[in-house]
C-alpha cells in the first residue's frame, strides 16, 4: 500500500530485519541472479588463500537489495523515484541486518507529493553497513 | 555497463527477488501483480544491476573455455592484479545510486548506455591509497524512454581492507 501524506510525519521511522543469519548459499543465489560471479563472494578457497580475507562476504549490491525490500515494503510497489547508498562496511556470512528508513522531508515537486527518507542498515552489533537515502511518490 | 539488449524476464526477476529474500508477490505472481498499482510483474529497485548477465565481456563472469581467477585445482586459475595478487588490494563497490524515471515491467527490453564519470583518489584509514572511479549508466526501454539512471562508484584499495 502506498503511503499517504496524512499518515506520515518528519522523524517517523520504519525498521525491518532484512536478513537473519545470512548464509553463503544466499550470497551464491545473489551471484547467480545478478551475474556478479566475483569469487570474493562465493569461493572460500580463493578468498582466504589468494585475496587474504577471513571468509567470503556479501556483494554490496546484495545488502542494497535487501535494504530496498524494507523501502518498497514501506513506500509501495513502483513508488521509488531515487535510491542511493554508500557501502560502509562489509557484510559477512552469519550477519543479521536491520534496515531503517527515517522520514526527513515531505514535499511537493511539479505537483507530485514526495517523501525523502534517510536509509540505514546495521548488523547484529549495531555497526552500520549501508547508509543512504531514498525518495518516493506518496498520495495526497 | 553498456549492454545492447537487456530483456526484463519474469523468471529472472523471480530468481533475483528470491536472492534478496523478498517474497513480495509482485516479483513472481502475475495474477497477484495484476491487482497492484503497477498492474504487472515489476523488478525490484536494484534489478538493473543484473544487466551484467547480458553485458558482453563482463569481467566478473567466467568465459567458456578460458581460465578463471577463482579456485579449481589451484586456489586461483589465473594470476592478475585485481584478484588480490601482490599487495592484496581489491576492487570494491563503494556507492550505488539510482534514479527511477519511468516504470519498468516484465516483458520490457532495455538497453544500457555508459556516460563518462569522475575519478579521484584519497588516503584511506584501512586500505591504503583509495582510487575511486565513477560510472554512469542510462537504461532506455524499447520505446527509447529513459527509465533508470544508475551511478556507481568503485574503489580500488592498495592492500587488504582490515
Amino acid at each position: 500500500m502506498p503511503l499517504s501524506k496524512s499518515e506520515i510525519s518528519v522523524g517517523d521511522q520504519h525498521s525491518e530485519q532484512v536478513v537473519e543469519n545470512l548464509t553463503r548459499t544466499q550470497i551464491i543465489q545473489y551471484a547467480g541472479a545478478s551475474g556478479d560471479y566475483n569469487p570474493l563472494h562465493t569461493d572460500e578457497i580463493f578468498t582466504t588463500q589468494i585475496a587474504g580475507y577471513p571468509t567470503v562476504f556479501a556483494h554490496g549490491m546484495l545488502s542494497m537489495g535487501m535494504t530496498g525490500k524494507m523501502l518498497t515494503n514501506l513506500v509501495g510497489d513502483g513508488r521509488l523515484t531515487k535510491y542511493g547508498v554508500r557501502f560502509v562496511a562489509q557484510v559477512w556470512p552469519g550477519d543479521s541486518l536491520t534496515s531503517t528508513a527515517t522520514v526527513e522531508a515531505i514535499r511537493e515537486e511539479d505537483g507530485v507529493s514526495l517523501v525523502d527518507l534517510a536509509v540505514s542498515t546495521v548488523n547484529q552489533d549495531g555497526a552500520e553497513v549501508v547508509k543512504g537515502s531514498a525518495t518516493a511518490r506518496i498520495d495526497d | 555497463m553498456a549492454t545492447d539488449r537487456f530483456p526484463i524476464e519474469a523468471g529472472h526477476i523471480m530468481l533475483f527477488a528470491r536472492s534478496i529474500g523478498d517474497a513480495n508477490p509482485i516479483y513472481h505472481d502475475a495474477d497477484a501483480a495484476a491487482d497492484t498499482e503497477p498492474g504487472h510483474v515489476i523488478p525490484p529497485p536494484t534489478f538493473v544491476q543484473a544487466s551484467a548477465q547480458f553485458t558482453e565481456g563482463y569481467n566478473l563472469r567466467p568465459v567458456i573455455g578460458e581460465p578463471w581467477f577463482g579456485s579449481g585445482k589451484e586456489p586461483t586459475g589465473i594470476k592478475r592484479e585485481s584478484s588480490g595478487e601482490g599487495g592484496g588490494g581489491t576492487g570494491f563497490h563503494a556507492e550505488q545510486h539510482y534514479e527511477y524515471h519511468a516504470p519498468v515491467q516484465a516483458g520490457d527490453v532495455l538497453r544500457a548506455v555508459d556516460k563518462p564519470g569522475k575519478s579521484w583518489s584519497r588516503e584511506g584509514r584501512r586500505g591504503g591509497t583509495l582510487q575511486f572511479n565513477e560510472s554512469i549508466t542510462e537504461y532506455y526501454n524499447q520505446d527509447d524512454v529513459l527509465v533508470v539512471t544508475a551511478r556507481s562508484v568503485g574503489v580500488q584499495t592498495s592492500r587488504v581492507v582490515e
